[in-house]
């Protein structure tokens, strides 16, 4: 028997949001698709082929990654314990996880300076064991943690909170560690908020410029001294919007290609 | 044999305190008390899933209240049937056997066994999501039973079942208990199901023990008002002994003399089961000492079972059998007489 669907009027409000969040929609949408068609696909794959093109977008991705994994490392055992537990001082700590989305990044990247620059502490252990941050590879990640790790904490925490803690009171009963327990129920259970919170991180990685220009305007990666995308738009901007545009648009393919593949994984098979 | 000491703890605005408890081997002991009591927190701390301030927690001759949940030998199945939802329901069971690394076989083989005494068979490669509320219930049985745990602890587990599941269920748990012999401890708010389920019972109230005995001295002998009226005692009056007669005392309660065997002599509270009095049209023949005319100043129907108000005063709450109540063609306003046994008054 085939489905019967009845129209409905919308009511006078439906409409009005309906038109206010068109607007919205097409506030996104019409820059990004009038960039990507500005450039014919020869045009797109020309550029591509330019070396400091491909090896840009080589460092953003390997920095937003690495940054992704370092977040996931040290941001979700904290996510975890502000999950669970009440403590004095939480709110602080929680405040203090949102800073980086409130600064303004350029004041982000001169702070990291001052932290990870080789005449600063921090800069000083690293550089003793060879890792240096100002104009390296790690100095593009350290900037893309800080700007983006509270997208992943936030969004893992809210996972942890939707596990009924009791269930981890059950396992822990049945003879399971605190670690069995952590990585065999709640872990499993909050992982769609934890990877969605990581492709938020990614993607957020990614589009940063304001920290990065300061800390690694161009960094050492495989042998390329390059930039990271964001900056090599910004750099390319200086000599017209021609020759900016290709890379533009590049950057917003490749970001729209893995941001919606990585959402597709994480809701897949559920309901919108 | 599960022994409490002095038990307390703290959860920063709620004190459990003063908890003492002896439970004997294979005993299905409740703990019954009303919302925000502090049943599932001494459950927990049972469990060792809450810190305890003092006092110690025993499970025959050793003392477990410094070990860690895993190490205690003890299982909980709470309310809402919580189950793990992405495992299946046969690794929901397998989980406490996999994590303490029992062999492939004998996890197998003790699955199987666990899933035909609870009757879950038939579900074992089901998700729990799938499972109606009496389904996920054993299912959670099975899986804190399956470890073969000293203790039980059933915090509420049949209160968000329907009426008819929950009867099936009670009667699984007797059945379970009577097969495994498990010491259980369950937590309820519910007398009936205290009634009906409990070798012992401890009420708790605010954080402390109120009383622990049988349900039967429950009903028959509570030790406070609060008790009385948590066992549904629901005519609980003030009065003062004016008098002695035939060695049993003459109680007035606002007008009402009432004769009951009670040795105290000053002003007195005492209660009287609904159950224990009954109605006539006329005064009734019998050995029974208290027997008033009142008129039925209001009825409650609860199905199978009426509670008719007998204004005397003051009001006295009667249960009759639904039967009885069309017999006596009972409505507001009509006079009755009520009559009861001076021993059905329990003076506290």
């Amino acid at each position: 028997m085939s489905k019967m669907r009845i129209w409905r009027k919308p009511d006078s409000m439906s409409v009005v949001f309906i038109v206010l969040g068109a607007f919205i929609l097409l506030l996104i949408f019409v820059p990004l698709l009038k960039t990507i068609f500005s450039s014919s696909p020869g045009t797109l794959w020309n550029t591509l082929l330019e070396e400091d093109v491909y090896s840009s977008i080589l460092l953003t991705i390997s920095a937003a990654l690495t940054a992704t994994l370092i977040g996931l490392f040290l941001g979700v055992p904290l996510a975890y314990l502000l999950s669970r537990h009440q403590f004095r001082g939480k709110r602080f700590v929680e405040a203090i996880i949102d800073v980086p989305i409130v600064i303004p990044h350029s004041a982000a990247g001169v702070a990291l300076l001052f932290v990870f620059g080789s005449n600063f502490l921090a800069g000083k252990v690293f550089h003793s064991i060879g890792i240096g941050f100002f104009g390296a590879f790690a100095g593009v990640v350290i900037a893309m943690v800080f700007v983006s790790v509270p997208f992943l904490i936030d969004s893992a925490k809210e996972g942890f909170k939707a596990v009924d803690v009791r269930l981890e009171k059950v396992a822990r009963t049945l003879g399971a560690s605190p670690w069995k327990s952590f990585f065999r129920i709640s872990l499993p259970l909050a992982w769609r908020s934890i990877f969605s919170g990581s492709v938020l991180m990614w993607a957020r990685g990614l589009s940063e410029f304001g920290a990065i220009v300061i800390i690694a305007y161009s960094a050492s990666f495989l042998g390329w001294n390059t930039k990271v995308l964001p900056v090599l738009i910004a750099d390319r901007f200086d000599f017209g919007l021609d020759y900016t545009l290709p890379v533009a648009a590049l950057a917003i393919l490749i970001s729209l290609a893995v941001f919606i593949t990585l959402r597709t994984i994480a809701y897949k098979g559920e309901k919108a | 044999m599960i022994i409490i000491k002095n038990l307390k703890v703290n959860l920063g605005d709620f004190l459990l305190r003063d908890v003492n408890l002896d439970i004997k081997p294979g005993e299905y002991f409740i703990i019954l008390g009303p919302t925000g009591a502090g049943k599932t927190v001494l459950l927990e701390a049972i469990a060792g899933l809450y810190p305890v301030l003092e006092g110690e927690v025993w499970i025959g001759d050793r003392e477990i209240s410094s070990l860690s949940p895993e190490k205690r030998g003890i299982s909980i199945v709470y309310q809402d049937q919580v189950l793990f939802p992405h495992f299946s329901v046969e690794e929901n069971i397998a989980f406490g056997l996999k994590v303490r690394k029992y062999p492939k076989n004998e996890v197998k083989a003790n699955i199987d066994n666990m899933a035909e005494m609870v009757g879950i068979s038939h579900l074992l490669k089901r998700s729990p999501i799938t499972l109606s509320g009496g389904e996920k219930q054993k299912v959670a049985l099975a899986r804190a039973l399956v470890t073969e745990p000293e203790v039980l602890l059933v915090d509420e587990p049949l209160s968000a079942l329907d009426p008819e599941t929950k009867e099936g269920m009670q009667r699984e748990l007797r059945e379970m208990h009577r097969r495994v012999k498990v010491t259980v401890i369950h937590v309820t708010h519910d007398f009936e199901e205290a009634v009906a389920l409990g070798h012992r019972v401890a009420v708790l109230n605010d954080g402390c023990i109120a009383q622990v005995g049988t349900p039967e001295e429950f009903l028959r002998r509570p030790s406070s008002e609060f008790v009385a009226r948590f066992a549904l005692s629901r005519n609980i009056f003030s009065g003062r002994v004016v008098g002695i007669e035939d060695g049993c005392a003459l109680i007035d309660i606002g007008g009402t003399k009432l004769i009951a065997t009670t040795e105290s002599k000053d002003d007195v509270r005492l209660s009287l089961r609904p159950e224990d009095i009954l109605i006539s049209p006329e005064p009734l023949r019998s050995t029974a000492r208290n027997c008033f005319q009142g008129v039925v100043s209001d009825i409650a129907d609860r199905g199978s079972v009426v509670y008719v108000t007998v204004s005397l005063p003051p009001d006295f709450i009667c249960l009759i059998t639904r039967q009885a109540f069309d017999e006596l063609e009972l409505r507001k306003g009509v006079r009755v007489w009520i009559t009861f046994k001076a021993s059905a008054i329990h003076v506290f």
